[in-house]
């Protein structure tokens, strides 16, 4: 009897430890948010909300300070979209290549590829981009703005060199989940497209990509993810400056202002950099919902 | 398929579209491998000789005339294990909850999409809040602690997600069988379902410990960035609550405030290596995995045949 109630006692406790394990995440979430909302939100009244996010000129540190964000919220915009149209039409063609075109061998050497480019610390491409990138972009600013006066020449790091750096950090993410959805594609519909008289390439554009279009949607969005939530590599190849976003201007992102100054900001600088935060936090929470949304219609098709 | 035969009917006009656009999808794959290539060769070029003994096993010192990083990987250590020592145990427990105790419901759901959520915030964010919550309001400062109570929250969906899969994959069987034999819940998870889940589960670590190795944003936030290095024991255990620069944090300074390009370049090859290896690691484990269990639906399939018989 002793021995069945310790056993009991066991039993009980456990069940309760996991069921504290499971619900740590909830809380996680719930904690992070209320704080991001509670350290966000002083800024916001004290600057004034149509000043803050309308305001075009960042000089926090001025004798009267101003604090508008609106070109940095406008980089995160711009830098964001315009790698994912750069990246996903590369990631989406090298995912037809592995589930279509490639044999077993090419596949082979394909496919451990992203999955290495997925792996590399993201310090590592704001290195390469720094070192390569950077004095390229300088060669071509300097032929594009010869003789131009109003130009501010940036040594390369500008806009163009994070937009490129972004685009192939997105890469293997937006690859992986194509590949996943281009193989559930069910191999009758290939069959009866070939069968019509299709030839490869009309199957795979018109048949197989339109059927995996769900599935490659969300790896879309979760590049974007991605893309707006970067942060260190971006920092090192962006230049730096508050600029509105035009491909030779030294800019700054949502992510690259708290890497920036995060450091030595105090005050209402401080707390005006934790409403970026917020306003980066809103940006990923409306993606993560998206993200669910369109999982769940997914799973309601199956 | 599209094989052109000699035959009238079956020859077809070589669509001009059709081989632009297989080019198109070649130059696309190549340009990844390359990319890949390209990365490591040139990392491999200037970091390479950067890379020795002494650079592994020395701080950077003016006085000594010593260039190394070895403040830098016993951070990078101390954070890894603090980190899965806390996240292996919670993942796990939140796994095996969802996984066999939880009833389908609102409750699941909802710890489903905190999870989801979790792993879809950035890491500067976890950064921001680290600093916030445990650097300041608990009080722990920039700190080694800080840095890892905060990786703890971003590897705990890649732990649970990957102990969850490995236990859907432990057949039902081995469930009912326990229980038919009298043993508790508690009991089977322990003895027989957690030693079936163990491949899953050490992937989900190696997986977690790639990604601490490979995280910056995050921890130079609220690990901080020194380098000195513990001498005594003692000094390696107060270390936990001092401010500690791993890696990447090392890299990010060295390629900006620092300039200085060769220990950047040295930090990348080590880097490389090191997220390399694990790769390697966690797709042998996959394949051990998927092994086992092929062998084991294989078996499940000869029985359920015998049984129709």
């Amino acid at each position: 009897m002793n021995r069945k109630a310790k056993k009991n006692v066991a039993e009980t406790t456990a069940q309760s430890i996991m069921t504290l394990c499971g619900v740590l995440a909830i809380f996680a979430v719930c904690s992070i948010t209320v704080y991001m909302i509670a350290k966000g939100t002083p800024a916001f009244s004290e600057v004034g909300v149509p000043e803050l996010l309308g305001g075009t000129v960042w000089k926090p540190t001025a004798a009267e300070p101003s604090y508008g964000i609106l070109p940095i919220i406008l980089t995160s915009i711009a830098g964001t979209a315009a790698s994912v149209l750069i990246g996903v039409p590369i990631a989406l063609l090298t995912a037809v290549f592995l589930t279509e075109i490639a044999d077993k061998k090419l596949a082979a050497v394909v496919q451990p590829a992203v999955e290495l480019l997925a792996a590399i610390p993201s310090v590592i491409y704001g290195l390469l981009g720094l070192m390569i990138l950077n004095p390229l972009m300088y060669k071509v600013e300097k032929i594009i703005f010869a003789g131009s006066e109003t130009h501010q020449f940036t040594g390369g790091s500008n806009m163009l060199s994070a937009v490129i750096v972004l685009a192939i950090m997105i890469l293997p993410t937006v690859v992986n989940v194509s590949v996943s959805s281009i193989r559930a594609v069910s191999p009758s519909l290939r069959a009866s497209s070939l069968a019509l008289g299709a030839s490869r390439i009309q199957t795979i554009f018109k048949v197989v990509i339109p059927a995996a279009k769900s599935g490659i949607m969300t790896g879309v969005v979760l590049g974007i993810g991605r893309a707006i939530g970067e942060a260190m590599a971006i920092n090192m190849v962006a230049g730096g400056s508050v600029n509105l976003p035009l491909p030779f201007n030294s800019v700054r992102f949502l992510t690259t202002q708290l890497v920036s100054e995060m450091g030595y900001a105090e005050g209402l600088h401080r707390q005006v950099l934790f409403s970026v935060g917020l306003v980066l936090f809103v940006f990923i929470m409306v993606i993560n919902l998206v993200l669910q949304k369109m999982r769940k219609k997914a799973i309601d098709h199956d | 398929m599209t094989k052109e035969g000699t035959l009238s009917l079956t020859t077809h006009r070589k669509r001009r579209s059709d081989s632009a656009l297989y080019a198109l999808i070649y130059l696309c794959a190549g340009f990844t491998v390359l990319l890949l290539a390209g990365i490591i060769i040139y990392v491999a070029v200037k970091g390479i000789g950067q890379v020795n003994w002494q650079f592994l096993t020395t701080v950077t010192s003016v006085l000594k005339g010593t260039v190394g990083i070895a403040g830098n990987i016993v951070n990078t250590l101390m954070i890894i294990v603090i980190t899965m020592l806390v996240a292996t145990p919670l993942g796990v427990g939140a796994a095996i909850y969802l996984n066999e105790y939880a009833k389908p419901g609102k409750l699941v759901n909802l710890i489903e999409y905190a999870t989801e959520t979790l792993s879809g915030i950035p890491s500067i964010i976890f950064g921001l809040f680290g600093m916030m919550f445990f650097g300041q309001t608990l009080g722990m400062g920039y700190s080694i602690l800080t840095g890892s109570l905060t990786m703890v929250l971003m590897v705990l969906p890649l732990v649970t997600r990957n102990t969850q899969e490995a236990l859907k994959t432990v057949p039902d069987s081995y469930r009912h069988g326990a229980v038919g034999l009298g043993a508790g819940k508690w009991y089977t998870i322990r003895t027989i379902l957690l030693p079936s889940a163990m491949p899953g589960i050490i992937t989900g670590v190696i997986l977690a410990i790639g990604r601490i190795i490979g995280e910056s944003a995050a921890l130079l936030f609220t690990a901080g960035s020194a380098k000195a290095l513990p001498k005594t024991f003692e000094q390696l255990f107060g270390k936990i609550f001092q401010s500690g620069g791993t890696l990447t944090t090392q890299l990010y300074l060295s390629a900006t405030s620092e300039g200085d390009f060769e220990t950047a370049f040295g930090i990348a090859v080590v880097l490389l290596i090191l997220v390399f290896l694990i790769n390697l690691g966690t797709k042998r484990l996959a394949a051990r995995f998927d092994n086992t269990r092929e062998r084991k639906t294989k078996k499940d399939k000869k029985l359920a045949g015998a049984s129709e018989e």
